[in-house]
């Protein structure tokens, strides 16, 4: 997956999780929780849909790194290099 | 067969528990003792009508899009649409003791009014506690044992009003005598008061097929006539020395039929005392009081050709009092015809109405005193019951007494045969478990007696019990 896929994949699966979000302004460098409602049971659903979809595992301590859209492509970019992206959401 | 979870009991807590644990990649099933799906909160077929056998109404009312609320919470976390539910609104109800009466509605302002021209003097006292309540809702279900009721009576000046605000959230989900805990409280008042009643089109029939369907989407077995007879768990003290908790390690269940199956965490919905029943003795050491909760109750439902507005009500539900303090206590005879919850599924603006009356009227009863009737005895003193309750409704609400077209009563012993819950007790045992554990390794306590009630909590209480285990899984595999 390329960086522009990883944010696409992770924009489907908030998609999936919250589905009547407007996701197309969302910014790269700003907090995913200071643009959109997710509360920390989302970013629990994050990292499940992660695992489902790509076969990932993120612990709970790294749960930070995804805080915000630059820091999924950094943290997800080489965990996710040889992944196929997948999209569900039904946008 | 081994599986990662089972879930015993397809009420609304084990179908939250049990989507969540799928949309997690778990084999999960679900296994229900009844060949209906619903526990509590279910239906039933009787004279070519069907009934719901809870109260008509969900509380926790949010209109859509209201995400932070908990049925938002909830509708998001189980990826069901708000529309699914066809969700209608109260239109209003009241507290009524005698000479006095508070209404509310969905809008708090209705409420706000209310308590300015029934209880001018308490205006402030009130906006204080509007003020300060979010503050002791835990949703972790951490509970400080406060008495409300002594809360309340240091906030307001007047006893009336206290008992006023007390009587429906007990009838909403008190499991203990006499009062709520303080933190619970704080949940109910949001559930009853600030956001309210609805009621979902047609009733809990379609809201539970939207939930299985769901968790068979997921990937979830449910699988029905598959009652537990036991909870297999081995191991125990060796494991007691670093952590309080641990008299032994769940392994799985024997069905009735006496099908083995194995499961890493098993979760019960069927109660406190009802869950520690199906484990081996020898491992319920220290497991503290086991006692089955005190409060059981006594329905009527009457069906009318007319509708309750042609008959002069058109709010939803009343919650009475005949006396100046209100007596929430099992009661020393069958039933206490003194306060009690008056309601209808008729006044609520669902899309699809209905095109019969039906009036439900809850009284407090004693289980140990209809267990002693002899049948014949059973049947006569159900029908004088129901004439309590009837002519308790013609007081506080309406009068149907010789307008019935149909008519069915429930009393602690039907309540009890078909929840499992001992003694008939519908808000489970008096001491709950907010953590959902059990003290038995892998075993985790959903739904009434893990402390959260109606439809919306018992699905909170599934979801929740689940996400906390898998996060500590996420904690500890890293």
């Amino acid at each position: 997956m390329t960086n522009d896929e990883i944010v696409l994949a992770i924009k489907d699966i908030i998609a999936t999780i919250a589905p009547d979000e407007d996701l197309a302004h969302l910014k790269m460098d700003v907090r995913l929780r200071e643009q959109i409602e997710l509360d920390s049971m989302d970013f629990l659903d994050i990292v499940m849909e992660l695992r489902k979809r790509y076969g990932v595992q993120v612990p709970e301590q790294d749960y930070m790194e995804l805080a915000t859209l630059d820091g999924c492509v950094k943290y997800l970019g080489p965990k996710l290099a040889d992944k196929q992206l997948k999209l569900a959401s039904r946008a | 067969m081994r599986y990662d979870a089972l879930i015993i009991g397809a009420g609304l807590s084990g179908l939250g528990a049990g989507i969540r644990l799928a949309q997690f990649g778990k084999r999960v099933a679900i296994l229900e003792k009844h060949t209906l799906w619903g526990g509590l909160n279910s239906f039933y077929k009787l004279g070519g009508r069907r009934f719901d056998s809870g109260l008509h109404a969900l509380t926790n009312y949010a209109p859509r899009g209201e995400r932070t609320k908990p049925l938002g919470r909830i509708l998001r976390q189980l990826r069901i649409d708000h529309d699914e539910l066809a969700l209608g609104e109260q239109s209003w109800s009241a507290v009524r003791f005698p000479g006095i009466e508070l209404r509310f509605s969905n809008d708090l302002a209705l409420l706000r009014s209310e308590i300015a021209r029934a209880f001018p003097g308490e205006v402030a006292a009130f906006e204080r506690l509007l003020a300060d309540l979010p503050g002791y809702e835990r949703l972790d279900g951490t509970n400080s044992g406060r008495s409300a009721r002594a809360e309340l009576s240091g906030r307001f000046r007047d006893p009336l009003l206290v008992e006023m605000l007390l009587c429906p959230l007990c009838y909403y989900g008190g499991a203990r005598e006499h009062d709520l805990d303080w933190e619970p409280f704080a949940i109910l008042f949001r559930a009853v008061f600030l956001e309210g009643f609805a009621r979902p089109s047609g009733g809990i029939r379609p809201v539970l097929d939207v939930l299985v369907k769901r968790f068979k989407a997921e990937g979830g077995e449910l699988r029905l006539r598959a009652g537990v007879a036991r909870i297999v768990v081995e191991g125990g003290a060796e494991r007691g020395a670093d952590r309080e908790l641990g008299r032994g390690r769940v392994r799985g269940v024997v069905l009735e039929s006496g099908e083995e199956l194995e499961a890493e965490h098993v979760y019960s919905s069927a109660g406190w005392v009802e869950t520690l029943a199906l484990c081996p003795r020898e491992h319920l050491r220290g497991a503290g009081p086991i006692e089955p909760g005190p409060l059981s109750f006594f329905e009527s439902l009457t069906v009318t050709a007319e509708e309750p507005r042609a008959l002069g009500f058109d709010g939803t539900a009343i919650f009475f009092n005949d006396s100046p303090r209100f007596d929430y206590r099992s009661p020393d005879g069958l039933v206490d015809p003194r306060s009690g919850v008056i309601c209808t599924p008729n006044n609520y603006a669902t899309s699809e109405p209905l095109t019969e009356g039906l009036l439900r009227v809850t009284l407090l009863a004693s289980h140990a005193h209809w267990r002693a009737l002899d049948p014949e005895r059973y049947v006569a003193e159900k029908a004088r019951a129901a004439e309590l309750a009837l002519a308790a409704a013609a007081r506080f609400a309406f009068d149907v007494r010789g307008k019935a077209i149909f008519q069915d009563t429930f009393t602690p012993l039907t309540i009890e045969r078909f929840t499992g819950h001992v003694g008939g007790a519908v808000y489970g045992s008096a001491h709950k478990r907010p953590d959902g554990k059990t003290g038995i390794d892998g075993l985790s306590l959903i739904g009434t007696d893990q402390g959260f009630v109606g439809i919306v909590g018992a699905l909170l209480s599934g979801i929740t019990v689940v996400n906390r285990r898998e996060l500590e899984a996420a904690g500890s595999a890293s």
